[in-house]
């Protein structure tokens, strides 16, 4: 096929020829092309199938507003889909294709749909898989629930890949006295003069290219523009979208920075996500060319006036050989001269009947015609136009082309995302952007001026507006009126098809129609924004860029209403789509979030742990031997430490160190057991509650001095009672003399348990009487120095309900000191033990942990009474008894065993009465682990009244997630040593 | 996009500070009753305009701070320390 390229057209760079791959062929193009004007010139009309009927679909524009042209490019893990193929640019190699056609875009089995199309209409879906009356009643969902992955598989456009992103991506920060949104003839004045007023400016413009529409004219020079500014100490930035206005001046910035390439280097990222805080800012974001509802209006052919300009003067393209262009503006007898200049056959429609327009002739103007139907399916032969006035007289006029322009809407976006509300022109027939106190400035064809000159007034005025606003000068200014043409538009959205179902597209990406309109509205759809819901109006990712206010006109003309009093439909950031990577920026995989690990993390990776996040901790969460499994592993290992001993790394505690004359009295008041008698030289466990009387954490707090405290909180809980200890001496007791300060990553702690586990450690010490029963009785705590003069702190504190001592060094030493405890837990063959194996011995000793404190338990809920002081008042103590707490059918810390001891059970398992398993039950099962030491699967959780209430009755566990169920027996939670004799050996 | 002009650290991002609540309660003593402490933990104004809250600037000095914030324009008008004998030295060193 011909070539649509001309040779005295364009701004591309012949010399440079670049070949392409679109739907599996190969084809040429030049560099400065964008896919979508190679494709044109390739003579390639369909390029998709649209999104419900199939229908074959071309190119409608020329920029970011296009709705039909969208494809996926790349393959395997660098699958784009959805992409514009108006923005795309052209590279060497660029693999692109059509999208949502089987088997290709030419010849579409789905293409049914179109014959289809009454079963398509608005809310077809919801109407008919909810459930047909009179059956729908209980069974709406079920029938859904069935067809739901049927409609999912068949809706959608591309599909994206499901291989990890190869690309790197970035975040970057940048600020600015003066940023301005597009490069448009406004955009740039704006940015000159403000540099000229001494303000730090920086210009964004989306396109490869700076000048905005200014790229469609022939003669225009862009570089020129470019030196210019560059010049004058202006940082440009294109191929970058402003895609969303926030708080204070902050703009948020797409850099598209490889996708242009062929083959970029690995070592620059493909996208940057710029965070740009300035102090003022400028819009000249221009306007978007609306297109027309008739039927037919989306055969490949169809486009707007102002892209057909675009391909010829940039890329050299001539869209069509006899054109027709309908319009109800001023704004298309420019293009219409240089198109029939060019060699096309122009004709152009004019809905208004009385104006005056000066053009050389070169072209018929048919006053007083619009379009009502195109004829053709996969490309355009003619089209049935007809008489404004008089809607009974047709006339078929042969074309291949034909071209619209319904008005231009100022995309207003930017400055909506600040919540500010465009008001409709009437005489421009478009939204116009209104004022705000905020620093922003709409200026150019964004704020309605037509022409040039306006334009560029308007610049200048938008910069002395912020130079006034920023306190800099006191300067008189104005903006140029709205408008700028010779003669009115004459609204018009529509030209109603006489025949039954037209398909007349508001919005071509959804493909949503007049009639989808119309039956919203007789369905009772009648608020825009339930419309747009109803109908995915504008919901499709051009964000109905083109065709909202046509969706507007039909409904106010079907409430009997104005445009205004129907109102706009709220833009929200992005302008453009934004890419997940772009977001995630270097958040990813190992970075995804911050990664802590304990000093004798590599120690514990070198001695075999396989390791478990705890929050963002790295901890041991067991030690294989050999071909060990996670639970032969672990019950091997708790088996251990109930035998002989155990050393397990516990350095993720948090540790707070408290001093000050006044600490005594302040722990006595965060935690609700007593403190003020502890004596220097015991640690004391504590449970803190919450002002409103509900479980915070629980810890231990060492008395090292008269006035110093060195507290243990849990893992997870660490950073938040920092906080919460910090807020309380900062906000509420500021009369007591106490400071706070983490410790956390100073000290390196491990826990030594089990019955050898003094005389592991006795070994490991310079002397080692400081450990004996006498001298460090249950809750002792005492400073000394392992072997190798090193100072460490000991307390015997047990978590496993064995003798066991917690020592802490400072965190530089952790390796030695596991190398010494190792060393010595060996001659009583000893093990190392993790997560796993300490949650099995916590589970048989009942302890909790947060997965029973998951702040819904109160400190009676937990078991724990005993902890609450009767004789002081602390934080949460007047709290913990209000309204439901005081409940006597609270849910009460219990341990659970199967009845018949070979079944297992999950946590998370529901327990209920035998003959009632429904809803929440009386119950649940919190942590479940196996009982080396009791030979069975035991569990933690929670039941209404407690062990009183249900000891001697038979439950049930539901499990319906896992399919499951057993008969379960309610316990003591201290299923092992319940008096404790072994930790006071 | 807020920014917070802490009074020892300077004018920082938002990110760098947590938020904390109501910094006008009065919080009862701690053997005061039920009622009072209901009242004071779970009641709150829904304001429309500048209120006063505390922000906790815990990626940077720790310090506790009162900020005077539009709730419709996220405009700050003032910061101070929680507490008044920070706030003393704070004004002293102005």
């Amino acid at each position: 096929m011909k070539t649509r390229r001309l040779d005295n057209y364009g701004k591309i760079n012949r010399d440079k020829i670049l070949s392409f791959r679109w739907d599996k062929k190969n084809y040429k193009g030049f560099e400065g092309d964008t896919l979508a004007s190679a494709l044109l010139a390739n003579n390639i009309g369909i390029v998709g199938r649209s999104f419900k009927y199939h229908r074959p679909r071309g190119i409608f524009s020329s920029g970011v507003e296009e709705s039909g042209a969208l494809v996926t490019i790349g393959s395997k893990d660098r699958r784009d889909p959805n992409v514009r193929a108006t923005t795309q640019e052209l590279y060497n190699g660029l693999e692109a294709s059509g999208q949502n056609a089987f088997p290709n875009v030419n010849f579409d089995l789905a293409g049914i749909n179109n014959y289809l199309g009454r079963f398509f209409a608005a809310g077809f879906y919801y109407k008919t898989f909810m459930g047909i009356p009179p059956f729908e009643w209980g069974r709406g969902t079920a029938i859904w629930m069935f067809f739901e992955k049927f409609i999912r598989k068949a809706a959608g456009m591309g599909s994206a890949s499901e291989l990890p992103d190869p690309d790197s991506y970035e975040h970057a920060h940048d600020f600015c006295d003066l940023i301005v949104v597009g490069s448009g003839p406004a955009g740039v004045a704006a940015a000159i003069e403000a540099v000229e007023k001494k303000l730090d400016v920086i210009l964004v413009e989306q396109d490869s290219l700076v000048g905005g529409d200014q790229l469609a004219e022939n003669n225009f020079d862009n570089s020129q523009i470019k030196n210019q500014l560059e010049n004058l100490g202006i940082k440009i930035m294109t191929r970058t979208t402003a895609f969303g206005l926030y708080d204070n001046c902050v703009v948020g910035l797409l850099e598209r920075v490889t996708d242009h390439i062929s083959a970029p280097n690995v070592n620059i990222p493909r996208q940057r996500f710029w965070t740009i805080r300035a102090k003022h800012i400028i819009v000249g974001a221009g306007a978007i060319e609306r297109h027309i509802a008739f039927n037919n209006n989306d055969i490949p052919g169809v486009m707007t006036v102002n892209a057909s300009k675009h391909y010829l003067n940039r890329y050299g393209v001539l869209t069509g050989k006899r054109i027709a262009i309908a319009t109800n503006n001023d704004s298309v007898y420019e293009t219409a001269q240089q198109l029939s200049e060019a060699g096309a056959n122009v004709t152009v429609l004019d809905s208004r009947t009385n104006f005056e327009i000066e053009t050389n002739k070169s072209f018929e103007i048919r006053k007083g015609y619009v379009p009502y139907n195109i004829n053709g399916s996969k490309k355009i032969h003619s089209l049935d136009i007809s008489k404004s006035e008089d809607m009974n007289k047709f006339e078929t006029l042969n074309c291949d082309q034909v071209l619209l322009s319904g008005g231009w809407s100022p995309a207003v976006h930017l400055l909506s995302h600040r919540g500010v509300k465009p008001k409709w022109d009437y005489n421009n027939a478009c939204f116009l952007p209104t004022d705000t106190k905020e620093n922003i400035t709409m200026v150019g064809s964004s704020r309605g001026l037509w022409n040039k000159n306006d334009c560029i007034a308007s610049g200048i005025a938008g910069t002395t507006d912020a130079l006034n606003r920023l306190g800099i000068s006191k300067t008189n200014y104005f903006f140029p009126k709205p408008g700028g043409w010779k003669n009115p538009i004459q609204p018009l959205y529509e030209v109603k098809y006489k025949k039954s179902r037209p398909k007349s597209f508001v919005d071509y990406q959804h493909d949503v129609t007049t009639d989808d309109v119309r039956l919203a509205h007789r369905e009772g759809f009648i608020s825009v924004e339930h419309l747009k819901r109803y109908t995915t109006l504008g919901m499709a990712n051009d964000q109905g860029k083109m065709g909202n206010i046509i969706g507007l006109s039909l409904m106010a003309e079907l409430l009997n209403k104005e445009i205004p009093e129907v109102g706009t439909t709220v833009f929200r950031p992005p302008y453009t789509p934004v890419s997940i990577g772009a977001l995630s920026g270097r958040n990813v995989g190992k970075h995804f979030r911050p990664l802590r690990v304990t000093p004798m993390h590599q120690w514990n990776i070198g001695h075999g742990a396989k390791m478990i996040e705890v929050g963002l901790y790295q901890r041991p969460w067991y030690y294989p031997k050999e071909n060990e499994t996670l639970s032969e592993s672990y019950i091997r290992e708790a088996s251990t430490v109930r035998k002989t001993v155990g050393i397990c790394d516990v350095t993720s505690l948090g540790k707070i160190s408290i001093q000050g004359p006044d600490s005594t009295e302040f722990l006595n008041r965060i935690y609700s057991n007593g403190f003020s008698k502890l004596q220097v030289g015991k640690a004391r466990y504590g449970i803190m509650l919450r002002d409103d009387g509900i479980v915070m954490d629980d810890g231990t707090s060492w008395r090292l001095a008269e006035n110093e405290y060195f507290m243990t909180t849990s893992t997870g809980e660490a950073a938040k009672v920092m906080s919460w200890l910090e807020e309380l001496l900062q906000t509420r007791w500021t009369d007591l003399n106490v400071n706070v300060t983490s410790v956390s990553e100073q000290w390196a702690g491990v826990s030594v348990a089990g019955p050898k586990s003094r005389e592991v450690l006795n070994n490991c010490l310079d002397d080692s009487l400081v450990i004996t029963n006498n001298n460090l009785p249950f809750m002792g705590v005492t400073s000394t120095f392992l072997k190798g003069n090193i100072p460490c702190r000991i307390a015997r504190i047990s978590f496993s309900g064995e003798l066991a001592f917690e020592v802490y060094v400072k965190s530089d030493f952790a390796n030695t000191m596991m190398d010494l405890l190792w060393e010595n837990a060996k001659k009583y063959d000893g093990c190392l033990y993790g997560l796993e194996a300490l949650g099995a011995l916590r589970v048989e000793k009942g302890h909790v942990t947060a997965a029973e404190l998951d702040g819904r338990v109160t400190i009676d809920d937990a078991g724990l009474s005993k902890m609450a002081s009767t004789k002081k008042s602390y934080i949460g103590s007047a709290m913990r008894k209000r309204g439901v707490l005081k409940n006597n059918d609270r849910e009460i810390l219990v341990g659970f065993f199967p009845t018949n001891l070979k079944e297992t059970f999950n946590a998370g398992t529901i327990v209920c009465e035998k003959n009632n398993i429904k809803g929440q039950g009386i119950g649940r099962i919190t942590s479940v682990t196996y009982s080396p030491e009791l030979g069975h699967w035991i569990g933690l959780g929670f039941v209404k009244g407690g062990l009183d209430k249900w000891k001697d009755t038979n439950l049930v566990g539901a499990d319906p997630v896992r399919n499951k169920q057993m008969n379960l027996k309610v316990v003591s939670p201290h299923m092992i040593d319940p008096k404790g004799e072994r930790m006071y050996a | 996009m807020i920014r917070i002009n802490c009074p020892y650290c300077g004018e920082r991002d938002h990110s760098e500070f947590s938020y904390g609540g109501d910094a006008t309660i009065n919080y009862p003593s701690l053997d005061a009753s039920e009622k009072e402490w209901t009242e004071a933990i779970f009641f709150r104004k829904n304001i429309k305009g500048f209120q006063f809250e505390t922000w906790h600037h815990s990626n940077g000095c720790r310090m506790w701070l009162v900020v005077e914030r539009s709730t419709v324009t996220h405009e700050i008008k003032s910061v101070k320390p929680c507490n008044p004998n920070l706030q003393k030295v704070v004004e002293n060193n102005k």
